[in-house]
């Protein structure tokens, strides 16, 4: 219990040090995550793969209104909560070679924003749930629109707008089911054992997936994304594609599918609909991009279309979809992973050379060979193939998406070829190739570059030989979790 | 009693003081004045006294006295610097607020609408002297004219109601109304229902919802910020007060008789107040109408009325002032430095002030509802309570309403943070320090545990 506690705060108590501490900022965060990084491995390491929530914390807080301190880790928010605190390390160690100005105030936020995650990724009560999903949204808009490129400030009230419209609904449907519930409070678990007729479901599934939709964001709720990330610092936009992204996935899988699942039902089809249209489109839109890290924000809007058609796919197919669900799993993981490699190589590319449009590069594999075998390796686990990590979540995915409708996983299996395409592409323009007056003395990867590009690769393999690593930490609960789900819907 | 003694004392003392030119004496002496007027409201918890048939000093009366005298020590504190510049008679200045205060504590304790009445014009009519202190400012005797003739104007609709409840009931007493209105509903004389729509209407016009709020943006901004400060979160919370203790206690029996025309009210508040200050480009001006929004979001606690109903306003009427008290005090710094309340004349503040930027951030956040601020909680309270009684729709407008307000309170965070202006260096003397730490500090603990206010009446 203390362990989850001293892991909540940890972050909050390092971000507050953080902001006064001046130009040793990027020293004290890194401490920071470090630490809370350490603490996380320890408990993955003393978490018994069952379905059970260990670790759990239940204090009162808010007594008169029903609010609980409540929060615990299952298999599914490990895997969330592992991957949040292996990747705030390795986006502060990334910003190593910039200089931000204000730096306190820069890595106090990403910090901060680590202590919302946490509280998205473990509360075990929808009022703190709620708490975590603002508390990890107001950091990032300041990173944004404080660090940001070119036209920060529209851009970033257009993102801060979308995803704050989708949270009050979410909030009015938690307030709902608080009314619903005869225990009055805002226990998951009671939000489980409520029986809600298909209408209520009906609008309540609006509420909640509008707010998750627009996080991850699927299409069509995606049109803040692309410029959000492409204006934001890299390291806002490894936050916002790496691990913000995956709070609407998770908010699906935990707060969605076992509260409304009538609802879920009712709309799944239609969700399908639109995630592998949004497969396909953004794939379409991330080919003729001229900017590299435009092309890589297509991507990811691609990568959860794929994710999400898997999950509803899953759902449907009762206690069979737990491939699918599983797949789910991997991917939130590997394309964290992923993404971050890839802005962290573009990042590296654009402070060297000031550009990220893919027709100024070329031939920089010549100069800079250790950078052209990491970012192959990474771009290898984004487009699926096997022995990477991309390719055991995609592949499970795709199985999920199979056993709904052939023709479904038809066109969603486009998401590999295409991705193949603009991803080859992409690396082709950029590193092979002659070589160009802009890249011909392009300097090597050094220092704490080399340090997190290996750390990525390595993950990248290791996960994409051994995924059982993970896979059998959420398999418990994954299981449970469609039981329930299934149980629900018999009984209805 | 004690503490409406109290305060005309000080009030008495202060303007005496000022006869001997002993101006340093003047803040000390209403601080102290105040803190007995808070100590005298505190020992009376849970007395329950009732005071020759008049008032009454409930729980519910305490708290919104006590909310009140904080809030004019706030301001009292934010005087350093201020009416000395403006005029030479300070003392007076202090005397009428005091007596503003005074007038509050009728209101937010009456059990007869004689006393509503007195309490309301002794709140007014110093108002309308503290709104043209700037004597040969033309904006300030509009301001003060203004305010003179739309009061009268509503308070004249107020009178006319209170007659018509007299003449069906009989008397002023509100124990004796509500007792009428429970015996026998069919019963109820037809000219008592003009009558609550009427006095509706005047409170309406002093809390300054819609459709009656075209005052509110002229006053605001002729009037010295200071005093703009006082009327927007003090008065504005007495006002309240004296609302709910009419409607959510007399008059709840006829609750289904007047909720209607509440919420075209509130609807009508909530629309125009919030995208009124979607184009507003003066910062007082947004206030003014971030004020209206507010007054929109409180009357919802109104719409069904419960036993937290009384609740959720304080909650909502605290986190409210704290944040706007914030906000005036951060105005008038660089209102001071700059001479000039446009929302540009914040750029780069957070360069310069950072810790003056991030108080005003704070209470940005606080009026717009952030999580782990106060202004959430009673935002949550507020959707909470109507939510309860399935009126999805309602909430949902109001849920659209607290977007746009995201959108121009961001529009101050914007221009503090992000955008570069003036490099000035803002001389913040050390009361204004005191007092915006004060308020983020209550915002900010009422936000994260909001537990110790939540059941207080």
């Amino acid at each position: 219990m203390e362990q989850l506690l001293l892991l909540i705060f940890l972050p909050l108590l390092g971000a507050v040090i953080t902001a006064f501490s001046g130009k040793s900022a990027k020293m004290v965060s890194t401490a920071t995550a470090i630490v809370v990084l350490g603490l996380t491995i320890f408990m993955a390491l003393n978490f018994i793969p069952n379905a059970s929530t260990q670790f759990e914390v239940n204090l009162p807080w808010i007594n008169d209104l029903g609010i609980h301190f409540h929060a615990g880790i299952d298999g599914i928010s490990l895997l969330v909560v592992l991957l949040t605190n292996l990747l705030i390390p390795i986006i502060i160690l990334s910003s190593y070679k910039h200089d931000y100005k204000n730096p306190g105030a820069f890595y106090a936020l990403i910090l901060f924003m680590q202590v919302g995650l946490l509280l998205v990724f473990t509360a075990m009560d929808a009022f703190l749930f709620y708490i975590g999903w603002e508390a990890a949204l107001i950091p990032i808009y300041f990173i944004c629109a404080f660090w940001g490129g070119k036209d920060r400030i529209r851009i970033n009230m257009k993102f801060f707008v979308y995803t704050i419209a989708g949270s009050l609904f979410m909030l009015m449907g938690i307030i709902y089911l608080y009314l619903q519930n005869p225990a009055h409070n805002f226990e998951i678990q009671s939000f489980y054992a409520l029986s809600l007729d298909r209408v209520q479901q009906g609008w309540l599934f609006w509420a909640f997936f509008v707010a998750f939709a627009i996080k991850m964001p699927i299409f069509p709720f995606h049109t803040w994304q692309p410029d959000t990330y492409t204006a934001a610092p890299t390291q806002g936009t490894m936050l916002l594609s790496g691990i913000m992204l995956k709070m609407g996935i998770y908010g699906v899988i935990r707060w969605l599918l076992p509260i409304v699942p009538v609802g879920v039902q009712d709309w799944s089809g239609l969700v399908m609909a639109i995630s592998i249209i949004g497969i396909v489109y953004a794939s379409i839109i991330a080919f003729t991009q001229k900017d590299a890290k435009r092309l890589v924000a297509y991507s990811s809007i691609a990568h959860v279309g794929l994710i999400s058609a898997g999950i509803f796919a899953s759902f449907n197919i009762g206690i069979a979809g737990q491939q699918g669900m599983q797949g789910a799993m991997m991917q939130m993981l590997s394309h964290g992973i992923n993404v971050v490699g890839l802005f962290f190589i573009l990042d590296i590319i654009f402070s060297r050379l000031k550009t990220n449009k893919i027709e100024d590069l070329g031939g920089i594999a010549k100069s800079a060979p250790q950078l052209s075998i990491v970012f192959l390796i990474i771009v290898l686990g984004t487009i699926a193939l096997p022995g990477t990590n991309g390719f055991i979540g995609e592949f499970l995915l795709l199985m999920g998406v199979y056993n709904y409708g052939i023709w479904a996983a038809a066109i969603a299996g486009l998401t590999i070829i295409f991705g193949a395409v603009y991803m080859l592409r992409m690396y082709q323009n950029v590193m092979l190739g002659k070589t160009n007056e802009l890249t011909v003395g392009f300097k090597d990867i050094e220092g704490t570059e080399k340090l997190v590009l290996y750390i990525i690769c390595a993950l990248v393999i290791i996960l994409g030989i051994y995924p059982k690593v993970i896979l059998h930490l959420t398999e418990a609960s994954v299981q449970h979790l469609l039981e329930q789900v299934n149980q629900k819907l018999t009984v209805k | 009693m004690n503490i409406i003694i109290t305060i005309s004392i000080t009030a008495f003392i202060v303007l005496y003081s000022g006869l001997f030119k002993a101006n340093k004496a003047l803040l000390p002496l209403t601080v102290v004045g105040l803190l007995t007027a808070l100590g005298f409201t505190i020992a009376a918890w849970n007395g329950n006294a009732v005071d020759f048939g008049m008032m009454q000093t409930d729980n519910f009366a305490l708290a919104f006295s006590a909310l009140c005298i904080v809030g004019t020590l706030m301001i009292f504190l934010l005087t350093q610097n201020y009416f000395h510049t403006k005029s030479e008679n300070v003392a007076e200045y202090f005397t009428l607020i005091l007596f503003s205060l005074a007038g509050m504590i009728m209101m937010v304790s009456y059990t007869n609408m004689a006393m509503l009445f007195v309490g309301l014009e002794v709140m007014s009519v110093s108002l309308y002297i503290l709104a043209g202190i700037r004597k040969r400012n033309f904006a300030s005797n509009e301001a003060s004219l203004k305010y003179f003739l739309m009061g009268a104007f509503s308070t004249g609709f107020l009178l006319f109601g209170i007659t018509l409840i007299y003449g069906a009931t009989g008397s002023f007493d509100l124990l004796t109304i509500k007792e009428y209105l429970v015996k026998d509903y069919k019963s109820i004389s037809p000219i008592f229902y003009p009558g609550v729509i009427l006095m509706m209407v005047g409170m309406c016009f002093k809390v300054g919802a819609a459709p009656f709020h075209f005052w509110v943006p002229d006053v605001y901004e002729g009037s010295p910020s200071l005093i703009t400060a006082f009327m927007s979160t003090i008065v504005k919370t007495a006002g309240f007060a004296a609302f709910l203790r009419l409607f959510a206690g007399t008059f709840a029996p006829i609750h289904d008789f007047w909720v209607i025309p509440l919420m075209v009210i509130i609807c009508l508040t909530l629309f125009i107040g919030n995208v009124t200050a979607l184009f507003q480009k003066n910062f007082v001006r947004l206030l003014a109408y971030s004020s209206i929004s507010h007054a929109g979001y409180m009357l919802f606690s109104l719409v069904v009325l419960s036993k937290s109903s009384d609740n959720s306003v304080l909650v909502y009427a605290t986190a409210y002032t704290f944040a706007t008290l914030i906000a005036f005090a951060v105005l008038i710094l660089v209102k001071q430095r700059t001479g000039n309340v446009n929302i540009e004349s914040f750029n780069g503040l957070g360069k310069r002030n950072p810790l003056v930027a991030t108080a005003l951030t704070i209470a940005m956040l606080s009026l717009a509802g952030i999580p782990l601020t106060a202004g959430f909680i009673g935002k949550y309270l507020m959707f909470l309570n109507v939510m309860g009684d399935y009126q999805i729709l309602l909430v949902g407008f109001a849920v659209l309403n607290a977007l746009v307000g995201f959108y121009y309170y961001f529009k101050v965070i914007v221009a503090t943070w992000f955008k570069d202006g003036s490099d000035l260096e803002l001389s913040t003397p050390f009361q204004y320090k005191l007092v915006l730490l004060i308020c983020v500090t209550i915002t900010v603990v009422l936000g994260v545990y909001p537990t110790i206010i939540l059941n207080l009446i």
